[in-house]
């Protein structure tokens, strides 16, 4: 049923849908809105869940390993200061290879504090094993959630998912949203049957030990399993397109008028919304500009952006965070799906919109006139140069 | 796929530790025991079985000769010797 | 004889440690259906490296300063599946793990009221990393990171009074044990796990390596660390004190020189009576002494 829903609450709609059995958070800004609707859902009785209000995220997220651990699908949510702080327990759901859906309200992170969005928080969790999806609307933020749910729990995967969405942007805005009915959600998404939990009917060890004679293997293991994501991915998706009729392709890219792009944008999240735009007027104007976005960064799909660029002439990456003292996050990438092939476009590479500074069609149409120039290491965008003139010392 | 390392409870024992004890382990004289349980209760490794009086023993496979148990004897039953059995560990294949 | 004891033998714990005693009886006394949530830390690495466990009951180990929000969302799981009447849930860790970087988990678990056990296995240092100093090392203990030197007589400050502060959560039981007293610890978990909500319930661990005496001394340490008043084995239900183990003051020589870590004490008169005066102190607190009764 089509609702014109804020962000939290379509998220919190479709969380309610996948009727998680514990749910565990702690309020940052912008993710309060997802839980505190989830609350109220619990609050009267529209949802039937454990919810447990918890003293930091490091327990959020800790309490919620042990809901799956004990055989219950749990959900959780943070952004940005939150999700660091929970970055041990991260690391540790993934390497116990427990199924969850965590939804992640890009914010930038401290220092100096900023409760903006920018993607630095789910970048910086990159190596940590969980698959990371980045929804550039509501309807996708909604949407991966079933699939999240759906992907994570899967036998063959095991891995949890992040579903990224640009904190305030997404959270706090407002579209029209189809919210799916339980029947549909309960076709696509069975209920949990876990592959191993706590039980003293069938009791076994999990989080042992292991010294150099067994670590390694189970780290290949996550990075083998992440190929399968790949191809599954696309697998999940036409299932999902049968029963809710949304058509998300293979869920890794969206290429956005790319098949005969000179020019394209590569960008991830919600930005993609203002690059269509940008893309839209550039082509009315005979411009052959287009968009490819990044769905699934992690697993990240090099062949399939290989495959989508491999005519372009010109690239320009557009990072909403960064690596500091390095390319941009998603850049590398780029660059290195291009590694050693035989014509490589000019790849430049931006970043802008970090702290939530606003990224508009003048930013997008001033990325597209750079493109004409030199190729770009990396290039911050709309720059306040009298900030810059600030000194301290002396 | 090499899973996330979870195992279920060892059938068998696991690696025996009776190789650890080194110069001690305890003999049960089996003659003044009352069955008050104190070492199978206080034996870290819980390898002391037993049920009547002067029934009990350790599992050698496992003792590792700490001496606890010659100590909380109210009796004084059990009494720490030298140790001069040869250790025989056996390797569980996987 | 098999014995069915559900936290088994050739787990590699030093011979004579008092945790791995003290696991043993917790869990027997808890039963199998009991599902577990432990920290890191001595008793998590030598009971479960891969692809051996000791245990023969659900267990999990995540993370340091976790296992009570670990045990907060199996509780919760457990009620979701409407099974917690059945299943008892503990979270255990060492005394660094409880009072010092766990320290926020218990809290919120016990705040939040959760019906789990609360274990912490009071060794008196990080003993898994190196014996180094922890929030419960006792006054003037020798540990390597409050090590002793000229200008040093080792750890400058008394134990976290972890007991009172569970106790002033409002939680409905707190007890403190030792593995000194193996019946006390059974009586105290099975009592525990008859009663709904949090519990705390903290044993006194000795540790051979790090308090630097013989394996078989164990018994006589912890009993030594009780008869001297240091260590109180006190019961609390709903915030009222139901019972102490009373003792005949011995003074705390007794139990500083049959231990490494306390022998450069040995003959500093001043360090001994600031250490008397806890005893002192706890003595008159709970009552301990047993009081002669005139005819």
């Amino acid at each position: 049923m089509k609702e014109f829903l804020e962000g939290s609450r379509a998220v919190a709609e479709a969380v309610k849908l996948c009727k998680p059995g514990v749910i565990s958070a702690y309020p940052i800004t912008p993710q309060t809105h997802i839980v505190e609707e989830l609350a109220s859902m619990v609050a009267d009785g529209q949802l039937k869940s454990q919810f447990i209000n918890v003293e930091s995220e490091h327990s959020a997220a800790s309490v919620v390993l042990g809901g799956v651990a004990a055989g219950v699908r749990s959900y959780t949510a943070s952004s940005s200061q939150g999700l660091l702080l929970m970055g041990e327990v991260i690391f540790n759901i993934a390497g116990m290879r427990l199924p969850l859906v965590l939804t992640c309200a890009n914010r930038a992170v401290s220092a100096p504090i900023n409760i903006w969005n920018d993607q630095q928080d789910s970048i910086s969790l990159r190596d940590a094993g969980w698959i990371q999806l980045y929804a550039e609307n509501i309807q996708e933020a909604a949407d991966f959630h079933f699939i999240g749910y759906r992907l994570s729990e899967d036998k063959s995967i095991m891995l949890p998912v992040m579903v990224c969405m640009d904190g305030f942007i997404l959270t706090h805005g407002m579209e029209t949203v189809d919210i799916p009915e339980q029947e549909k959600v309960d076709k696509f998404l069975p209920a949990y049957k876990p592959l191993y939990k706590l039980d003293p009917a069938e009791p076994l060890s999990m989080g042992l030990l292991a010294d150099p004679e067994y670590y390694q293997e189970t780290r290949y293991a996550i990075q083998e399993t992440f190929k399968d994501v790949l191809k599954m991915l696309p697998k999940v998706s036409k299932e999902f397109n049968v029963v809710f009729s949304r058509d998300y392709k293979d869920l890794l890219v969206e290429e956005y008028l790319t098949k005969d792009a000179e020019k394209v944008i590569v960008a991830m999240g919600s930005v993609c919304g203002t690059i269509k735009e940008a893309v839209d007027e550039q082509r009315k104007k005979g411009k052959k500009v287009g968009l490819l976005k990044i769905i699934s960064y992690r697993p990240f799909p090099y062949n399939r952006v290989y495959e989508a660029l491999k005519n372009a002439k010109k690239i320009a990456i557009l990072d909403k965070s960064v690596s500091l003292g390095a390319y941009a996050p998603i850049a590398v990438e780029l660059k290195a799906a291009f590694s050693g092939k035989k014509k490589v476009p000019v790849i430049s590479s931006f970043v802008a919109g970090l702290g939530g500074r606003d990224i508009t069609l003048d930013s997008i149409r001033e990325i597209f006139r750079k493109l004409n120039q030199k190729e770009v290491t990396l290039e911050f965008i709309d720059l306040k140069p009298e900030l810059l003139r600030e000194e301290y010392g002396e | 796929m090499f899973g996330p390392l979870i195992v279920k409870p060892v059938k068998s024992k696991g690696e025996p530790t009776g190789c650890w004890r080194v110069q001690l382990r305890p003999k049960y004289l089996q003659k003044n025991c009352i069955a008050c349980n104190m070492c199978l209760l206080i034996c870290p490794e819980g390898c002391i079985s037993g049920k009547e009086k002067n029934t009990y023993n350790s599992n050698f496979e496992f003792c590792k000769g700490c001496g606890l148990c010659a100590k909380i004897c109210p009796k004084q039953d059990i009494e720490m010797v030298e140790e001069g059995a040869v250790c025989v560990v056996k390797k569980e294949t996987k | 004889m098999e014995n069915k004891h559900l936290f088994k033998s050739g787990h590699t714990a030093c011979a004579g440690c008092g945790q791995a005693i003290a696991a043993r009886l917790v869990i027997d006394a808890a039963g199998p259906n009991t599902i577990v949530a432990n920290n890191t830390g001595c008793l998590e690495v030598f009971s479960t490296k891969y692809p051996e466990t000791a245990w023969e009951v659900p267990w999990i180990h995540s993370l340091f300063e976790n296992c009570a929000a670990v045990a907060s969302g199996i509780e919760a799981a457990l009620i979701y599946l409407g099974k917690k009447d059945q299943i008892n849930v503990i979270a255990q860790a060492g005394d660094g793990g409880t009072a010092d970087i766990g320290l926020q988990a218990l809290s919120g678990m016990l705040e939040r009221g959760h019906d789990i056990l609360y274990v912490c296995y009071d060794n008196e240092a990080y003993m898994n990393t190196g014996i180094q100093r922890s929030g419960l090392t006792p006054f003037d203990t020798n540990t390597t990171t409050s090590p002793i030197g000229t200008q040093s007589t080792g750890n400058i400050r008394p134990k976290k009074p972890m007991p009172e502060i569970t106790l002033a959560h409002g939680i409905p039981y707190v007890a403190v044990s030792s593995a000194g007293y193996p019946q006390d610890i059974q009586r105290k978990v099975k009592k525990a796990i008859s009663i709904k909500g949090p519990k705390y319930i903290q044993i006194h661990v000795p540790c051979p390596l790090g308090w630097r005496h013989e394996p078989n001394q164990m018994l006589e340490v912890a009993k030594a660390a009780v008869e001297t008043g240091l260590y109180p084995l006190i019961e609390y239900e709903n915030g009222v004190l139901i019972s102490k183990r009373q003792i005949t003051p011995k003074p705390v020589e007794e139990y500083l020189k049959i231990q490494g870590r306390f022998k450069h004490l040995l003959n500093n008169p001043e360090e001994i009576k600031k250490i008397q005066e806890i005893a002192d102190n706890n003595i008159k607190k709970y009552g301990l002494k047993i009081e002669q009764v005139e005819k």
